[in-house]
C-alpha cells in the first residue's frame, strides 16, 4: 500500500475535511495536479472545479471554489472559500442557478461589470452540477 | 398614592417585560455561541492565510500592485459596520459616534467623503447625513463569505479604477461578551504586509516552488486577503452585537426584578394601610356602639 499523506481542506466557516488519504488531485489554475507523498513542496492557487482523493480504495469528489493550496512532503492545506461535498451538493438548485445565470448571461453586454460576476456564476453552477453527478456514477 | 389595583397591573407589565427581556437575552445567548463557533472556525482559515501571505510578500521583492497603491487621499470611503437590530445597548450608538468624528475630522481637512453602509441601523442614521453609496442591510443575522465577496467587489474595482484615494473600514472589534470596541482600520491602500515583526522565522520557512509565479500568486491572494479582512470585521460585529445584547437584556431583566420588588413592597403598604383604615372604621363603630 502507498504512503499515505495528510489533507486539510480549510474553508472560513469550517474545516472541510482533515485526514489521511493516499492521492490527492486539485484544479490548480495552471491545470490538474495530483500529490503524493514525498511531493515537492510548492504553493498553487486553486480553480473552480473538483477536488478529488483516493482513500480506503474509494475516490470522493468536492466541488471547491477558488483558493489556493500549499504542499508540503507530508501534507496539503488546501485554503478555499467554498468546498462541497458531491452527496452535500444539491443539484436542483445548481441546475437553477445555471438557468438564472445563463440567462442573464444572455442579455449582458460582455463590456457590463455583471458579466464577469455571472460567468463565474455559470461556471460554478457547472461544476456543482458535474460533481453532483460523479456520485451517482460512482 | 396610588391605589391597590393599579400598583397590581404595573406589577403584572413588570413582569412581562422581564419575561421578554429574559428570553431576548438567551436567544441572543445561543446567537452569540453561534457567531462564537464561526469565529473560531476561522482562525486556522485566517491564520495559514497570514502564514502563506507573509512568506510570499517576503518573497517578492517589489511589491507593486494596485492595491498597494499610496496616492495623495483627496477622495476617501469609508466602510461603517452596524448591526441590523437594535437592543444591544451603547453597541451601534458607539460605533456611529465614532464614525462621525472621524467623517468630521476628515472632512475638516478638505476630503471628499463617501459613505458605505453595512447594517440597517448604520444605514438609518446616515442616510440623510452624508453621502452613502451603497448599503448592505439585513444581511447579518445569516452571512457567510460571499457576503464579505460581494462587499469586497463593491470597493475593490473602484479603487484600482482610482475613483477614490483611501478605504477606512471601521467596526466594532470584539474584546469580550460585554467589551466592544469601535475601531478603525484602514483597508486601502493596504499597509504593508510582511513587516518584520510578523516575520516567520527563516528556517521555519519553506522553500516553495510557486506556479504560478510568486508575484502572479500574490496579486490573486492580495483580492482574498481583503475578503479575509471584511470577513473578519462580520464575525466580530456579528459576536459582538450578540454579547452586546445579552448584556444589555440581563441588565434589563434585573432592572425588572429590582421594580418588581420595590413595587411589591408599595403594594404590601397599600394593602396594609387599607386594612389598618378599616379596623380602625370596625374599632371606631364598635366603641361608637358602646357608648351608645
Amino acid at each position: 500500500m502507498a504512503e499515505e499523506i495528510t489533507l486539510e481542506v480549510v474553508t472560513p466557516e469550517k474545516m472541510v475535511f482533515s485526514g489521511k488519504v493516499d492521492e490527492v488531485t486539485l484544479p490548480g489554475t495552471e491545470g490538474e495536479f495530483g500529490v503524493l507523498r514525498g511531493h515537492e513542496p510548492f504553493l498553487t492557487s486553486v480553480d473552480i472545479g473538483e477536488l478529488y482523493f483516493l482513500t480506503g480504495g474509494k475516490k470522493y469528489y468536492y466541488a471547491v471554489n477558488t483558493g489556493y493550496a500549499e504542499v508540503t512532503g507530508s501534507k496539503v492545506t488546501v485554503l478555499i472559500e467554498t468546498a462541497e461535498r458531491a452527496d452535500a451538493i444539491d443539484k436542483d438548485r445548481a441546475i437553477k442557478a445555471k438557468e438564472t445565470a445563463t440567462a442573464s448571461l444572455a442579455q449582458l453586454n460582455k463590456e457590463h461589470e455583471d458579466y464577469e460576476k455571472m460567468r463565474l456564476a455559470l461556471v460554478r453552477a457547472i461544476n456543482r452540477i458535474s460533481v453532483a453527478d460523479k456520485l451517482t456514477q460512482g | 398614592m396610588a391605589s391597590l389595583k393599579d400598583i397590581k397591573r404595573k406589577v403584572g407589565a413588570v413582569q412581562k417585560t422581564k419575561q421578554i427581556t429574559r428570553a431576548m437575552n438567551m436567544v441572543a445567548a445561543s446567537k452569540f455561541k453561534s457567531a462564537q463557533l464561526k469565529m473560531e472556525n476561522f482562525r486556522p482559515y485566517a491564520g495559514k492565510f497570514m502564514d502563506v501571505l507573509n512568506s510570499l510578500a517576503l518573497r517578492v521583492e517589489k511589491m507593486s500592485h494596485p492595491l498597494l497603491a499610496v496616492r495623495d487621499p483627496k477622495k476617501i470611503r469609508v466602510i461603517c459596520m452596524t448591526s441590523d437590530r437594535g437592543l444591544c445597548g451603547g453597541f451601534n450608538t458607539n460605533l456611529i459616534k465614532t464614525t462621525e468624528k472621524f467623517i468630521r475630522e476628515k472632512d475638516k481637512e478638505g476630503k471628499e467623503i463617501a459613505l458605505i453602509n453595512v447594517g440597517r441601523k448604520g444605514r438609518d442614521y446616515f442616510r440623510k447625513k452624508v453621502n452613502v453609496i451603497a448599503q448592505k442591510t439585513d444581511v447579518l443575522s445569516k452571512f457567510d463569505m460571499t457576503l464579505a465577496v460581494s462587499i469586497a467587489d463593491e470597493v475593490i474595482p473602484a479603487f484600482m479604477k482610482e475613483e477614490y484615494d483611501e478605504l477606512y473600514l471601521i467596526y466594532n472589534q470584539f474584546v469580550n461578551v460585554s467589551v466592544q470596541k469601535p475601531t478603525v482600520v484602514r483597508l486601502f491602500p493596504l499597509p504593508s504586509i510582511g513587516s518584520p515583526d510578523t516575520d516567520v522565522e527563516p528556517d521555519k520557512r519553506l522553500d516553495y516552488v510557486y506556479e504560478p509565479s510568486d508575484e502572479i500568486l500574490l496579486h490573486k491572494l492580495l483580492p482574498m486577503y481583503v475578503h479575509v479582512l471584511v470577513f473578519r470585521a462580520l464575525l466580530e460585529t456579528s459576536a459582538g452585537e450578540n454579547g452586546a445584547r445579552m448584556a444589555a437584556m440581563d441588565n434589563a431583566t434585573s432592572n425588572c426584578e429590582e421594580l418588581i420588588s420595590s413595587l411589591t413592597l408599595k403594594m404590601n403598604k397599600a394593602r396594609q394601610a387599607a386594612i389598618t383604615a378599616e379596623l380602625m372604621d370596625i374599632v371606631g363603630g364598635t366603641e361608637a356602639l358602646a357608648k351608645g
